[in-house]
């Protein structure tokens, strides 16, 4: 029955437009086990795609593809294609710096390196860009204002980034990440470590980054991805069972396992 | 069916007590016989000369181990900055690199049967390698002696202590776009210092008071270590060669060195627990 589904969701995007990411045949496995079966895909430019899924469905999984973070361990390998602008970032060809400059990513417990606040967002800055040291303080200052964390930081600068609090060093990765100017941004349940009042803050963090940036964000919490997203996707056990607009799926989800895993029935 | 009775339960379980205590308090009388002897009769022959002198000809009094002192300093120092880097580097590869591959699994289990090896056979390899050939023992060939037991010590803590850094840490670095080594370098190191910086001590307070590949090496020398191709003075061989002897004065020296190593292996072991301490405080 799943692949039935699979095959009618193939059918789908080949009529569509060929989005930001558009994920062809992808298929990924942990050694021999298979954890992602022919996932198809179009993420939209400048938009906010959501994943859900319960636990273990391959959420994670399918975006570490994007960025080809996985290959930091040796038995994980993906298969299919993966275009980023029209180009298969899965080709050997591709060059990994360049291309994790274009996509950003944010993971679920904040990683803030050890290093003072300011370095911490001026560290890649410095690895992307010839800058002088006004432009750079100056870039900086941006990033970590368009991250909402500015007038929280801004006399604290010097402080190691491990000293601030668990949301603040999220929001200090966002700014680390933003300030190399990717093209999308990557968030894997960017929220699951962090308090209330700061997951808030990341929330309204995300709504204002969309005009400039390609949002994926993996959740846990299904009211998160009603309220940041405008395009979802529904993951069970490695397919991707039904992709499309937030509001759509969430009203009127077409397939039995959305809505049961939206009602709560399980996962 | 007969119950077990209580009574039996409660003698055998303030029998295993009592044994694994009466263990216990063994292990620490030992320790503090060896300190006490060590502090009361090597105490008494620290003193001003012990640090400055030259050691002297039995019978005349007077005079130090400085000579000695010195030289140990040097071949430890120099051991350390041929050990160190390829150490560091080594245990870089097994936890950065090698990762579960057949070469890293392998370089891993020699390392540990190096770890394993008696010091007098790395004293007897290195004398045949760089003694015999030459003709002559030389403070060289003991610091590579003692570089070659303290290169498993780094590389197995290197890899121990890099591990411990979560890979969220070089995932979210390698996601920013960074190379692998500027990774390893600039966060892995930086988040990992307190623990590689421990590591080193610890490894240079281990193979400080190494005798037996020193005999075979660096021998021994009654005067300054100004000349490091040939025989160089050192503490332990030193604690070795006074303590044999039948002269008063020597074995007195002889208690007087020990003392000095004993103290200098705690002072850093304390600084060490020190270190960690203030680590996981933050």
């Amino acid at each position: 029955m799943e692949n039935e589904m699979v095959i009618e969701k193939t059918k789908a995007t080949d009529t569509q437009t060929l989005g930001k990411i558009s994920v062809r045949n992808l298929n990924f496995y942990y050694g021999e086990h298979q954890a992602l079966f022919n996932n198809n895909l179009e993420i939209e430019p400048k938009k906010v795609t959501a994943i859900i899924g319960p636990s273990g469905c391959g959420k994670s999984t399918h975006l570490r593809v994007y960025n080809r973070i996985y290959e930091l361990y040796r038995d994980q390998r993906a298969e299919g294609e993966v275009l980023l602008d029209g180009e298969n970032i899965l080709s050997e060809r591709t060059d990994l710096i360049k291309l994790r400059k274009r996509v950003g990513m944010i993971f679920q417990q904040p990683t803030p390196f050890p290093m003072s606040v300011f370095d911490n967002v001026a560290y890649g800055l410095r690895l992307h860009y010839k800058l002088s040291k006004s432009e750079l303080t100056g870039r900086v200052e941006e990033a970590l204002k368009r991250a909402a964390l500015w007038d929280e930081v801004s006399g604290k600068l010097h402080k190691p980034g491990t000293a601030l609090s668990g949301g603040q060093q999220q929001r200090l990765c966002i700014a680390r990440a933003i300030a190399v100017e990717p093209e999308i941004l990557l968030m894997d349940e960017p929220t699951s470590a962090i308090d209330p009042i700061a997951t808030a803050k990341i929330e309204e963090l995300v709504e204002s980054l969309k005009d400039r940036y390609t949002i994926v964000v993996v959740t846990h919490n299904m009211q998160q991805a009603a309220r940041i997203s405008d395009y979802t996707a529904f993951f069970y056990k490695g397919f991707i069972v039904e992709y499309g607009e937030t509001k759509q799926i969430f009203t009127n989800p077409k397939k039995k396992e959305t809505e049961n895993y939206i009602t709560g029935r399980f996962g | 069916m007969k119950e077990r009775s209580e009574r039996s339960r409660i003698y055998l379980d303030i029998t295993v007590r009592l044994f694994s205590a009466f263990s216990a308090l063994f292990g620490l009388v030992i320790l503090i016989w060896i300190l006490t002897v060590v502090i009361l009769r090597g105490i008494s022959a620290i003193n001003w000369e012990f640090f400055t002198e030259l050691p002297t000809p039995p019978g005349m009094g007077g005079g130090g181990l400085a000579n000695a002192i010195l030289g140990t300093v040097i071949i430890t120092v120099v051991a350390t900055f041929i050990s160190v880097p390829f150490g560091l580097l080594a245990g870089v590869y097994l936890s950065e690199f090698g990762g579960q591959s057949k070469f890293a699994q392998n370089v891993r289990f020699l390392t540990n049967i190096l770890m394993g090896t008696p010091s007098i056979i790395i004293g007897i390899f290195v004398y045949t390698m760089l003694v015999r050939p030459f003709g002559h023992f030389s403070g060289y060939a003991g610091s590579v002696a003692l570089a070659i037991l303290m290169f498993p010590l780094v590389t197995r803590t290197t890899e121990d202590i890099l591990q411990l850094v979560p890979n969220a840490l070089r995932e979210s670095a390698l996601a920013l776009g960074m190379p692998r080594w500027k990774v390893t370098i600039n966060v892995v190191f930086r988040a990992a210092k307190k623990g590689l910086i421990t590591g080193i001590i610890l490894s240079v307070a281990r193979i400080s008071g190494e005798t037996a590949p020193l005999l075979f090496t660096a021998l021994n020398s009654p005067y300054w270590p100004t000349n490091f191709t040939d025989s160089t003075a050192n503490l332990t061989v030193t604690i070795f060669n006074y303590a044999m002897s039948p002269y008063e004065d020597w074995q007195k020296a002889a208690w007087g060195a020990s003392f000095l190593i004993t103290f200098a292996v705690l002072i850093t072991t304390l600084m060490v627990r020190y270190l960690v301490r203030e680590k996981h405080g933050k």
